[in-house]
């Protein structure tokens, strides 16, 4: 059976497209799928440190690229799960030291061998953007419920259109119901009602997973995490099982409708 | 002879035989003509057989320069000219857009005297870019960080949330009409007016109009 390639992007630096190549890797390996994680954000790699895996480098994407050696020598087994392998950046060099076309060959050449391949884009919409998504059969876009977020994710969505790639699925992250709540931050409904794109998961705020990137340990691991439920719920629904979504609630209950009014009549009276 | 005409990519500006000074010169003409629409836009130069130097093309790049219009591409089939646009670090193909079914038409025109409508299907995403010298009618949203710019009207069937610029080349009689329009910034001829900060609550069909002056916002309907 051959690989469904995955990429994970977003546009926007530092919501969580690490963290999710990470998670989902983890996720698709414990349920049994032989998944290999490709960092392509050479230059500024991370996937590593977040796997818990950067001590065994000894090659990266670059070695396998020039040739300096084979891509099974590049590849490192997961420390925990027997059917995860990393395949990650070098740290020395720039986007411009992998091509489009190697990224499809690398990709192809792991496609026999695995489930899913998942690729770790880096932010930006340059060179190492347009690495990490030509070999996608998939395309996941993950946003904070942010503007900013939300633009640049809109934006990658038409360059992924333009690229006449399959639509892409969306995974809005770090969301804080309690501040959607109070309508301090955009709803999963803004969200997706602006980028019109299939809404694939949610996955909620959760302190544990800055624990877990120090710690070398993705959060899909630990059964306590509400944010690893969230990636565990995201892979069964990469696998086509239909997963209802976590319970968030976003709409202000009865109680916060009348605290609001009291707070609000209260402020335009003093 | 010097044709514009725009295409996926921004505009194509088509520089046919003649004396060489004489087709700037009419390049030049033809960009002050209608300089707001051509701001900010990019340009890819087709030039046929013609062979240029380096410095010519680089003289067709400064000129585009001044008046604010990138250029980005030089196509042609002489040799010489290819090798001088790849020193200058220019593409010398346009790329080839996969089909993904509703999308800009290829070929949209830039004869001013010209106000044919485009309609376009689709939504026009954060950086995407919608540039007809006549009238533009878009079925789909026009999301922030996209834009519009029309020498005619704009219609859009859909939450206009964008940038737009009606009547760019300094028409103040035309109009702008969206299902929900609040638009990042909207302009029509040379005046410019932004949506109020706040949020409204009840959205409905309105379109934008110059009167006295000014830019004013009314309801859409058969009135």
């Amino acid at each position: 059976m051959a690989a469904r390639i995955l990429t994970i992007t977003s546009g926007k630096g530092g919501v969580g497209k690490t963290t999710a190549t990470a998670n989902l890797g983890v996720a698709l390996a414990l349920q049994g799928q032989r998944v290999v994680t490709i960092d392509a954000d050479i230059g500024l790699r991370n996937l590593d440190v977040v796997m818990g895996l950067e001590n065994r480098i000894v090659y990266d994407l670059v070695d396998v690229v020039e040739g300096r050696c084979r891509l099974r020598q590049a590849m490192i087994r997961d420390k925990r799960l027997s059917e995860l392998y990393l395949l990650p950046a070098a740290q020395t060099r720039d986007k411009t030291a992998v091509s489009p076309e190697d990224m499809v060959q690398v990709t192809e050449q792991l496609r026999p061998e695995f489930d899913y391949i998942l690729i770790d884009s880096p932010a930006g919409i340059e060179q190492g953007f347009k690495n990490a998504i030509a070999p996608a059969d998939v395309i996941l876009i993950i946003t904070t419920p942010e503007v900013s977020a939300v633009r640049d994710a809109d934006r990658i969505i038409g360059l992924i259109e333009a690229e006449g790639k399959e639509s892409a699925h969306l995974i809005i992250n770090r969301l804080r119901p309690d501040m959607v709540r109070r309508e301090d931050m955009l709803a999963t409904s803004d969200v997706v009602e602006l980028l019109a794109i299939d809404l694939i998961g949610i996955v909620p705020e959760d302190e544990y997973i800055i624990i877990s990137t120090n710690r070398g340990r993705p959060a899909a691991l630990d059964d306590h995490s509400p944010a690893g439920q969230a990636f565990r719920n995201i892979a069964r629904r990469i696998m086509g099982e239909d997963v209802p979504f976590l319970a968030i609630r976003e709409s202000p209950g009865l109680l916060e409708r009348l605290t609001r009014l009291v707070r609000s009549r209260t402020k335009s009276g003093g | 002879m010097v044709t514009i005409k725009g295409i996926r990519d921004g505009l194509l500006v088509t520089l046919g035989g003649g004396d060489w000074n004489h087709l700037l010169a009419e390049l030049e003409d033809r960009l002050d003509r209608a300089a707001n629409f051509f701001t900010g836009a990019r340009v890819a130069l087709q030039v046929g057989p013609l062979a240029l130097s380096t410095a010519e093309i680089a003289a067709v790049r400064d000129l585009l320069a001044r008046k604010a219009i990138t250029l980005w591409a030089v196509v042609s089939e002489s040799a010489t000219t290819q090798e001088a646009a790849r020193q200058l670090e220019l593409d010398i193909a346009l790329p080839s857009h996969p089909s993904t079914g509703a999308e800009i038409p290829d070929e949209l025109s830039t004869e001013a005297t010209d106000l044919s409508a485009v309609l376009v299907h689709r939504t026009l995403r954060s950086g995407q870019s919608l540039r007809n010298v006549g009238h533009v009618v878009l079925i789909g949203d026009v999301n922030p960080g996209a834009e519009i710019i029309a020498g005619g009207d704009v219609v859009v069937w859909g939450k206009l949330r964008g940038t737009v610029h009606a009547g760019a080349m300094g028409d103040d009689s035309r109009v702008v009409c969206a299902l929900e329009l609040t638009p990042t910034q909207l302009r029509i001829g040379s005046l410019v007016a932004r949506s109020p900060d706040e949020r409204r609550r009840r959205v409905r069909p309105e379109m934008a109009r110059v009167n006295q002056g000014q830019i004013v916002v009314e309801p859409w309907d058969s009135s």
